[in-house]
């Protein structure tokens, strides 16, 4: 216990602490418009495109943040082109893209003269070392997206759910569209930082799953998100300091066992209720 | 007084450089009520796109002589993800223009006309519900509320009628009619069996278009406009296809 209380003396932990609740509400909302538009394979093919960036902006000596964000916006307002152009089948366009940010990424770190990144943590993340800069990068989109929701709640969602009726009735869909493409870049990059490449995306899609169980629409769908959200990464947090293992996977696992758990409870009460009738 | 409102001219349409539709031309007066018929894949759907402005076409224009309308819209229901999470409240009131341009609270009055037309259509206890929980033909009447709830001047409809069974059916006409007093409306259908007790002329499409300004067409008829449309559900091929009840 007195470690567990100590813990929180360190910088360290206080910007990991920081780091997980700005990300855990980032990710409720930005992951329910997601799932919601059933995208969550093309925002994988952004997250794995970015790390190209990230490659190239080591390579060139600049902010990897910058390079990945370049790219994921890159990536996300395109393929938001291409599914405007009509119905193309773009699955294996996003698996090309997918494969192809991977591999220009490990091309440049490696190409990268004398200091070699470590490339585990661009896969797994390292919330332990977040700094300073990060958490204002983070509290910055963070409340550009909590500001962007609250005032456009409406537009939002309609252009997500039915863009053709909502174009005739006067929303501006292109400007939604794209500025969420723009917002779920951002948020996929940023979060990559604390999660890595391999595990952000189930910050962004578990809390919602867990949230589902509850609710079926998309304005409770966030705040239950964000709780969700909190507990998986927070305990995880904790458990991976007490049990010396790495942080991100430790936060997959317990979102991970929370739905499971969740889940199960739902299902004794259901029962319950019919054994009641 | 019943002048034109909307105006295809010369609309020559379709998808990826392809035309679907060649060279239409259609007229909508104040209370029209045109029922448009044609084969699967004849290009109603894009028609009425063209119309909304939904897609440009390649040639011709679309054009509203007495100046911009307000046009309501059912889509075809297959265009619909009936797993979004969003309510039927939601839905309707996404048929509300918003009194500013770049806010988009709605007004106390725009929301109390909204929970009236649910109302309206018997959907009262459902109003706070996913939609995802609805049956068809239950959304379809959440779509009409949310087609209607502007008061539109045009109300396009692409099969309202798909999922709906013979009562709602015959509910769904009764309003249409009521609405046709105070709206001009374009309804896609493939019942042509019920079509011509509800609408006032009929559209053939079937890459061009054939407008025949009254509701009763023969089969010869059909065959002139190049509308295939497949009787065989309706047992022996009757010679009048569409008649007055
Ligand atoms: N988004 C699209 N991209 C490419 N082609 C399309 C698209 N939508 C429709 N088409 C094609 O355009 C043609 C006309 O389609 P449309 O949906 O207008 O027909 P329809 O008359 O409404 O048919 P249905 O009775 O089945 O609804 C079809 O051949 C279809 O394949
Ligand atoms: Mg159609």
């Amino acid at each position: 216990m007195t470690d567990f209380i100590s813990l929180f003396q360190y910088t360290f932990f206080q910007n990991a602490l920081m780091a997980s609740v700005l990300i855990s509400i980032l990710a409720a909302m930005i992951g329910t418009y997601i799932v919601s538009r059933k995208i969550v394979f093309i925002s994988g093919g952004i997250t794995h495109a970015s790390f190209g960036g990230i490659g190239i902006a080591y390579f060139l000596g600049l902010n990897p943040f910058l390079g990945a964000a370049l790219f994921a916006i890159l990536t996300s307002t395109s393929i938001e082109w291409i599914s405007n152009k009509g119905k193309v089948r773009e699955d294996s366009a996003i698996a090309i893209l997918w494969s192809l940010g991977m591999a220009v990424g490990i091309i440049f770190v490696f190409m990268t003269p004398g200091y070699t990144p470590n490339l585990i943590s661009f896969l797994f993340g390292s919330i332990l070392s977040v700094g300073k800069s990060d958490i204002i990068i983070m509290l910055i989109i963070t409340l550009a997206t909590a500001i962007f929701f609250l005032v456009w709640y409406r537009p939002i969602i309609y252009s997500a759910f039915d863009p053709e009726f909502s174009k005739i009735n006067g929303i501006h869909v292109t400007f939604f569209r794209y500025t969420m493409a723009i917002l779920v870049a951002l948020a996929i990059v940023i979060s990559i930082r604390a999660m890595g490449i391999i595990l952000v995306l189930s910050l962004f899609t578990i809390p919602q799953s867990t949230a589902m169980l509850f609710t079926n629409s998309f304005n409770r769908i966030i705040p239950l998100s964000i709780l969700w959200g909190l507990l998986g990464s927070l305990s995880g947090l904790f458990i991976a300091n007490h049990f010396n293992i790495p942080s991100g996977a430790a936060i997959i696992f317990m979102l991970t066992i929370q739905f499971l758990i969740i889940k199960a409870l739902v299902v004794a009460v259901e029962l319950k209720k019919q054994k009641m009738r | 007084m019943n002048q034109i409102i909307a105006r295809l001219k010369n609309v020559t349409a379709g998808y990826n450089g392809e035309s679907v539709l060649k060279e239409i031309f259609l007229e909508i007066k104040e209370n029209d009520f045109i029922g448009i018929i044609g084969p699967n894949g004849g290009g109603k759907t894009t028609m009425l796109k063209v119309l909304l402005g939904i897609i440009e076409p390649f040639r011709g224009n679309v054009d509203f002589p007495l100046g911009k309308i307000n046009m309501g819209y059912l889509p075809q229901a297959s265009q619909i993800d009936k797993n979004f999470p969003i309510s039927v409240k939601e839905v309707v009131e996404a048929g509300l223009k918003p009194t500013h341009r770049w806010s988009h609270q709605l007004s106390k009055s725009q929301k109390e006309s909204a929970l009236g037309l649910i109302k309206e259509a018997g959907m009262e206890r459902y109003y706070k519900k996913p939609i995802g929980v609805l049956s068809g033909g239950q959304l379809q009447k959440v779509l009409l509320c949310r087609a209607i709830a502007s008061n539109p001047q045009l109300l396009v409809l692409d099969e309202p009628n798909t999922y709906v069974d013979k009562h709602f059916e015959s509910e769904l006409h009764q309003w249409l009619k009521k609405l046709n007093e105070k709206m001009a409306i374009l309804l896609v259908s493939h019942d042509v069996g019920t079509i011509p007790s509800l609408v006032k002329s009929i559209a053939c499409v079937n890459g061009t278009l054939h407008y025949h300004p009254s509701n009763q067409l023969t089969l010869e008829l059909l065959k002139v406009y190049d509308c295939p449309i497949d009787l065989i559900t309706h047992g022996p091929v009757p010679h009048r296809v569409l008649k007055k009840h």
